[in-house]
Formats: C-alpha cells, structure tokens, sequence
C-alpha cells in the first residue's frame, strides 16, 4: 500500500498516534528505568539493578494481592456471563414489563464503583447490615461475616462487583439473542429440541462475538479493580482483599517508594501483555487469515 | 474601536495600580493540608485569621486524608507548581525533599528569632534540622499513648478503671459477659499499628524500643521481650467486635463515648469526640496513660516551605514561619485543635485534665517518647504496619513467623 493512500486520515491520526507513543510507551519506559531505582519519595536515578523485583517477590502481600486479582478475575467473569446470560434468556421468553426488568437489572452498572462499594459494605457489615437485621427479626442462626472474614472477604468484593456488572452483560446478551432469527427457532421446534438444549447448544455459539466482547470489556475492569476495593474494605481485614493495584498506588503515593511501585506496575504490565498477546494474535491476526484464505 | 479602548483603559489601569500598591506589603500564600474535620478545621483557620489579620492573603487547600495531601504536595513540586507551605508530619516523610533540595531553608529566621532556644522539647528541632538549617516549622505535639476509657461501663461492672494493659486485660472478660465489648478498635492498618506501638512502648519500655526501631539491634529484638508484646497484643484482640475490619477511628471513639464498647487505644484527637459529645474529663470518661512508665510520644505536624523562583514567595514563607511558631499563635491554634503546643512559654489555661496530664508529663525529658517515623522512612513504617496487621486479622499468622517478617523488614534497609 503506498504511503500518500488515505494521506488525510493518516495525518488526522498522526496526534493520537503521538500521544500514544510519546504517553504509553514513553511512560512505560520511564517506569521500567526507574524501576530499577532505589527512588523513594521523588525519582531520581540511583541504579540498583533488579533489587526491587526481588523485594517484590518476597512481599507476602504481593503474593495475596496476585491471588486476589486471579479469584476476582475468575469469579467475577464467570459469574457475570452466567447471571447476565441467564438474565437474557428469562427476559427473552417475552414477559410483561420487559422494559422494567430491563432496567432494573441494569441499573447497578450505571453507578460508580464507589457508591456499590459503600452499598454492599453497609449491607454486608455484621454488626448493622444484613446480619444484624435477620438477628432482630429473630433468625439468630443466620450468619452473613464475609466481609470482616479473611478468606471470604475477597469474594464478598466479587458478589458487589457481579451484581454491578450482570447487568451490563445481560444487556448485550439480550441484544445478541434478538439478532437470533425466528427461523431457528421455528426449526429447532420442529426437530423437538427442548428449550434449555436449544440455548446451550445452539443459541449460545451463535453468540460467540457477543461473549467474546463481554469477556474483553469484562477482563480490563478486572486488571484495573481499585475503586471497589477500596470503597468496600480498603484491602482488609489486614490486606486480605488487596490487588496489585492497590499495592502500586500505595507504594506510589503514601509509601513514598516510588521504585517498588514502578517495578510492580511494570510486573503488571506484563502479566497482561501475557495473557493478552496470544488472545489478541489468534482473534486479530490468525483468524482473519484463516477467513481470507 | 476607541470607546473600547478607553473603556478597557479605566477597567485595567486602577487594578494595575493596585498590584503595584500592594506589593510592597501584600502577601499570598497557598496552604497545602488535610485538617477537613470540625474541630482541625476550627484549628487551622486560626493560623489563617492570624495571617490575614497581618494584610495578608490566605488561599486554603485541603485535601482529604494526609496520603493524598503529601502525595499532591509533591506532585506540585515536581510539577513545577508548588503550594507557598505544606503539611507534613513530625517524621522522614519530607527528608527526601530536602536532599533533592526542594524546600526552602528557614535559616534566616529561625536564627534571628531564636528557635534553638525556645521548641521544646528539642527531639523537635531534630527532626526539621539538617545540616545546621531548619527546613520545617513544628506546629503541635499529638501523642499515641492513651486508652479512652468510660467511667460507667466500669461501674457498672464493679471494676477500678485499669492502669496497664494487664489490668485490663484481667477485667475484659467480665465486661465481655456484661454485653459489652471490651476493646474498641478500627482495624485499619494505622489504628492497628498505632495501638500496637502503644502496647509495645508500656510493655518493653521506651529505651528497648528505641534500641529496635533506630538501631535495629537484632539482639534486642531477639531477647523475648518483643515476643512478649506480641503475645499481649493477640490477648487484646479476642475482646474486639466483628464489626472492626476498616472501622474508622471516629466511628469507634463513639463506641466509647455511647458505653458500647469499655476502652479504645487512641491519640489525643480522640479528646475532640468526647468534647463534642458533651463529656468531662475523668468525670465520665478517663484518659489514661497505659504502663508503669508513662510516656509521651512526639507525633504531631510540621509545614514545610517548597522553593520557588519567586522571591516575593520566599518573603511570604519566612513570614508565614515566624507567624506559626509565635506563641499567640500558638495558643489559638493547640487550643482549638487539642494538642500540645511546640514550646513551654504558652498560655495553656484553657486546657482540660486529660490535656494538663500531657502538659505536666512532657517537661519530663525522660517521659518523652519517639515514634518510629521519627527514625525510618514512611516505606519501612507501612512494611512494618502491614505486617502487625496482619498479625491481628490472622490468627493462623504465629509469632516465630512474624518474628522472622520483622526482622526481614529490619534488615531490609528500606
């Protein structure tokens, strides 16, 4: 293709590409050079070689905080296309008040991470949430201490998010489910398929782009999860819900160690760049081949 | 076109005129802090009365939470924006600053007012003093080293109101069987390692702990006095409510104040909440130095002065300086926010018993009390704190373990 084709439109990009390349990619070597810094509360160029990715993996707290990404990435996926397809098959089978259910369950995306993480601290707080109402109403049986437990609390910060992001995926479930011709489903009636064996097998291949773009939008707020966090335990109990997130922006900001912040932003970076690459290369690169071919 | 000129002639020449007026003797200062509630705000708009009753301007910043004031303190500087003052705490937070030569020294007044003769106690002066120069002005004295106790949970139970942490820990499961939660505690990583400095300091004492946290003496470390504390410290925790992970201080303080809860290990702010409540001092609560050595710790706030190009700038941050220190100042200001003042020669006639025990205890030179800020950067405190807090949330976490993470952090060099 010879450099003046679309000569306009490549001098329309050449500032986003600029930018790009001079914000994310400048910014990305700037924090692996002084990652390798001992800079403390402001950067300055002490070279010490890898000494803080080494203290970095010996962080037990960074250690929970990978783990913690890893069961919120897994758990909130997961659970938000089960729900949010579930969702979109029962709103499908054309029910009074679609638009109402419509909007219910897709009001939680609507709001900031913060206010859902405030919503679900109050309700899930043993000592006036949830639990302590069933107490007064005479269930003393009833035990809800997810937040304040330490092996539990980070799925406690999973439920807040999923009944946050369900909505979002039901929506685009829905949206796919009516671009479904009637024709399939007048046919598989024909053949007698039941229902339930229609949507899995049939009905949910044929949304592959939908899912594949729920997973992708689903995935980057998982990398990024920081506001939840914070709003609903701050990390706690002691820094059993924390993310690499987290301990970035704290090295950053009120540790006032800048060269352990760079160098586990970096760590970061990569591991996404690792997951992402290979996904990114086969739906980019390889299919699109395989499709011309 | 010339009715415009004119017209924008008369709107510009007298306000050019008054720049030139008030140049001579007008200043501006932006103050970077994070005093946002009552009784901080009340504190720091004295300063900002006594600036501007002296011609000035004030501009206030505030910023909640004292990370993200520091951490916007030094982006500013960085950015080439700095604020005229900032706050800072009496700690190494601000060291750094000064190396890379990012503040201004105070030198010139500080020695023509004689500031060597008069902060007291001198600890102070060590901790804005390098290399001869005074790079920050300590405003107040704030101390760790309480328990807030209600007077009627205790009377209620047919207990003496407890003098050390033993005491108290013999009379907490009498409280626990009376309904009430013994010991108040938030757990956010700061309340956590802040009671456990407290714990630490009446237990093992000041001097062991000095020769710990600034020498990071292994020996001292090792020799089962610091196990010891840690044993207490998991006693303490069984009599606290499920309802503390991420508790804020005041919410908990309230507890206290409400007879919820017997006892919290708080800082000398925790006075305000009772103040506001309505209560009196030793009448219906007590304040109460823990340990049979009784100590006062030396936390508490500075304001630093970024440099700038500007020299009106520096005219108005050696003003702003002397203005803080000045023991009117002083008075208003301690007053309104509860803590002690920097210097003996202040009038304190307005202070409560509780106040009056800090006053009395601190012109013992021996009773006063470093914290480890004072000696490690803010990165070792908070691997540190982390650890003792998660010594607190898990209890599977054992003692030997911790010992070794602590010495890790010890001779980490950070």
């Amino acid at each position: 293709m010879p450099f003046y084709r679309n000569i306009a439109a490549k001098i329309a990009l050449l500032p986003m590409i600029v930018i790009s390349l001079t914000v994310f990619v400048g910014c990305i070597i700037y924090s692996f050079v002084y990652s390798l810094t001992n800079s403390k509360l402001v950067p300055v160029m002490n070279y010490v070689g890898f000494d803080q990715y080494e203290r970095l993996f010996k962080q037990r707290k960074w250690d929970v905080a990978v783990e913690n990404i890893f069961i919120y990435g897994f758990v909130f996926t997961i659970g938000c296309l089960i729900i949010g397809f579930l969702l979109a098959v029962l709103i499908d089978q054309k029910i009074r008040g679609e638009s109402l259910f419509r909007t219910i369950f897709l009001y939680p995306y609507a709001m900031s991470f913060v206010v859902t993480g405030l919503v679900w601290k109050w309700v899930l707080n043993p000592t006036f949430g949830l639990e302590n109402s069933m107490h007064m109403w005479g269930m003393t049986w009833f035990e809800l201490d997810w937040l304040v437990n330490r092996d539990l609390a980070i799925y406690a910060v999973c439920i807040a998010a999923v009944w946050q992001g369900a909505g979002f995926v039901m929506v685009l479930m829905l949206a796919g489910l009516r671009g479904i011709d009637e024709d399939i489903w007048k046919s598989l009636s024909i053949e007698g398929v039941a229902k339930w064996k229609s949507y899995i097998f049939v009905i949910l291949p044929m949304l592959r782009p939908m899912v594949v773009t729920a997973i992708v939008l689903i995935a980057a707020g998982v990398v990024k999860v920081y506001d939840l966090i914070l709003a609903l335990t701050s990390g706690g109990p002691g820094y059993a819900t924390t993310t690499p997130a987290m301990y970035v922006m704290e090295n950053f900001f009120s540790r006032a160690n800048l060269g352990q912040a760079f160098a586990a932003s970096i760590i970061m970076f990569i591991s996404v760049v690792c997951i992402l690459a290979p996904w990114a290369f086969y739906e980019f690169y390889l299919r699109n081949k395989y499709a011309n071919n | 076109m010339k009715k415009i000129f004119s017209i924008l002639l008369t709107i510009f020449i007298p306000l050019s005129f008054t720049n030139v007026s008030k140049a001579g003797s007008h200043m501006e200062a932006e103050v970077i802090h994070w005093w946002t509630s009552g009784g901080e705000q009340a504190a720091i708009s004295e300063f900002a009365k006594a600036w501007e009753e002296m011609g000035n301007t004030w501009i206030d910043t505030a910023i909640t939470g004292g990370d993200n004031a520091r951490g916007t303190t030094v982006n500013r500087i960085i950015g080439g924006n700095p604020p005229t003052a900032a706050q800072f705490n009496v700690s190494k937070q601000f060291v750094d600053l000064v190396e890379q030569g990012l503040l201004q020294s105070l030198e010139e007044v500080a020695s023509a007012e004689g500031w060597r003769d008069f902060i007291y106690p001198p600890e102070l002066i060590e901790t804005c003093e390098f290399e001869g120069e005074f790079y920050c002005v300590p405003v107040n004295i704030h101390s760790w080293q309480w328990m807030w106790i209600n007077n009627d949970v205790y009377k209620q139970v047919g207990l003496p109101v407890p003098q050390t942490f033993e005491e108290f820990l013999a009379g907490a499961p009498k409280i626990q069987e009376a309904g009430i939660i013994p010991l108040a505690l938030g757990g956010q990583g700061w309340q956590e390692s802040g009671m456990f400095d407290v714990v630490a300091s009446s237990i093992m004492g000041f001097p062991l702990m000095q020769s710990i946290y600034r020498d990071k003496d292994l020996d001292a470390f090792r020799d089962g006095r610091f196990e010891s504390v840690l044993n207490t410290y998991r006693e303490l925790n069984q009599f606290t409510d499920e309802g503390s992970p991420g508790r804020l201080w005041n919410d908990t303080t309230a507890m206290v104040i409400e007879g919820k809860a017997a006892m919290q290990v708080m800082g000398d702010w925790a006075r305000g909440e009772f103040a506001v409540a309505g209560q009196e001092a030793m009448v219906d609560y007590s304040c109460v130095i823990p340990g049979k050595e009784k100590y006062v710790a030396l936390g508490g706030d500075v304001f630093v002065f970024p440099k700038n190009d500007d020299p009106k700038v520096k005219d108005a941050q050696l003003a702003m300086a002397s203005m803080m220190v000045n023991p009117t100042v002083q008075a208003k200001f301690n007053n309104a926010k509860g803590s002690l003042p920097m210097r003996l020669d202040v009038d304190t006639s307005a202070a409560d018993a509780c106040m009056q025990m800090g006053l009395d205890l601190i012109q013992n030179p021996d009773a006063i009390m470093r914290e480890s800020d004072d000696w490690n950067t803010p990165a070792f405190t908070a691997a540190w704190g982390d650890i003792i807090s998660e010594f607190r949330n898990d209890p599977n976490y054992t003692v030997a373990q911790v010992m070794d993470d602590l010495e890790g952090v010890l001779t980490s060099g950070l």
